[in-house]
């Protein structure tokens, strides 16, 4: 009985840590968010609708790629092909936190996939990489944590986007919230040299690959960098084993 | 205008194909354990993401027309300082303010 009170406070603290982790974030979900609700109005899509697409598919960059190719007239299949090439990388994602939460049940699975947004696969990982002794009712609450303050912002200022018809002063030059926000996310993850080398190869590959269609420079990249630091990372050991 | 069967159509598949992606390696192998060497690249996600996503809006923002620009090269680098040895929040704070500071400057120039 102790046992499981414990575990539910531990579980209760790590959801709270999870929210706070992620509260600077919501700098960029606001701007982002808005914007989306009044490009989807621009468009010509209703309120319903421009809610309806950030609740049914809650992926910002592929959301805007859709509505401009839906604008342009494109072929629905054209379309789809786009906007799914700008989410290819979370399927990366999943995999890397397939061994974290693969033993929660499949209904906790679906929930926490339909929710994986960028930030609650960065924040997540880096705190179940950093510490490894967490339950799994503690790495769930930390996800869910994280997502909670982020995918609630997403859905309430699409809404006040799209229903002010108004976003965040260009001025305010909030677009850039966006690179930084990322920036912020992956630095604290250049813990060591291999982490250090991937980056690096996925910043070059991103400039010299930068013209190729359907993100495909990204996801060229993360596989280059993966490569890249599981090499640095094979070869360290093998060195310290010889030294 | 974009129709309404052509908006539904694209939303429901989109939403099905990207919980999918989502879905993939987390929901379809549960509790197997991924062979060795996957793991191994699979520590490298996040570093190998994150950089290629930043550094197209950090050379060639849309809000200079793809101009490589000052305000956001140095914004970049001061929130990467301050994200390496401060913290997430100082991180922001130091991207905006330097690309507020550095714009300030050039409009006075």
């Amino acid at each position: 009985m102790r046992r499981g009170v414990s575990g539910n406070s531990h579980a209760r603290s790590a959801y709270w840590r999870g929210a706070r982790d992620c509260a600077p974030f919501i700098i960029i979900v606001v701007p982002y968010s808005m914007l989306f609700g009044v490009v989807a109005r621009d468009a010509g899509l209703d309120l319903l609708q421009a809610m309806a697409m950030s609740i049914i598919v809650i992926a910002g960059a592929s959301q805007f790629t859709a509505v401009a190719l839906m604008q342009e007239h494109a072929p629905v299949f054209i379309v789809l092909l786009a906007a799914l090439a700008v989410n290819a990388r979370m399927a990366m994602y999943s995999a890397a936190l397939q061994p974290h939460v693969g033993r929660a049940p499949v209904r906790l699975r679906a929930i926490m996939a339909y929710l994986m947004v960028d930030q609650a696969f960065a924040l997540s990982i880096k705190e179940y990489d950093d510490h490894p002794d967490m339950r799994l009712r503690e790495k769930l609450a930390y996800y869910f944590g994280v997502i909670t303050p982020a995918c609630g912002a997403w859905y309430g200022f699409t809404f006040l986007g799209a229903v002010l018809g108004r976003a965040v002063p260009p001025e305010l030059s909030l677009h850039f919230a966006v690179p930084v926000c990322f920036i912020a996310l992956v630095a604290p993850m250049m813990k060591n040299l291999p982490h250090v080398v991937a980056a690096f190869v996925s910043i070059l590959t991103a400039v010299v690959f930068a013209d190729l269609p359907y993100n495909l420079a990204l996801v060229l990249a993360a596989l280059l960098a993966m490569i890249a630091g599981a090499r640095c990372e094979v070869w360290l050991a093998r060195r310290r084993v010889m030294a | 205008m974009i129709s309404d069967s052509v908006f539904w159509a694209v939303t429901v598949l989109l939403g099905i194909g990207t919980f999918l992606i989502r879905f993939s390696f987390m929901g379809f192998l549960g509790k197997r354990r991924m062979p060795e060497w996957l793991m191994l690249h699979l520590r490298y996600v996040g570093v190998g993401v994150f950089p290629a996503l930043i550094t197209p809006l950090v050379l060639w923002p849309e809000a200079t027309g793809g101009q490589i620009d000052a305000a956001h090269l140095l914004g970049a680098a001061a929130a990467l300082a301050a994200g390496l040895w401060f913290s997430v929040a100082g991180a922001i704070i130091a991207g905006m303010g330097t690309l507020y500071a550095v714009q300030i400057l050039q409009s006075a120039i």
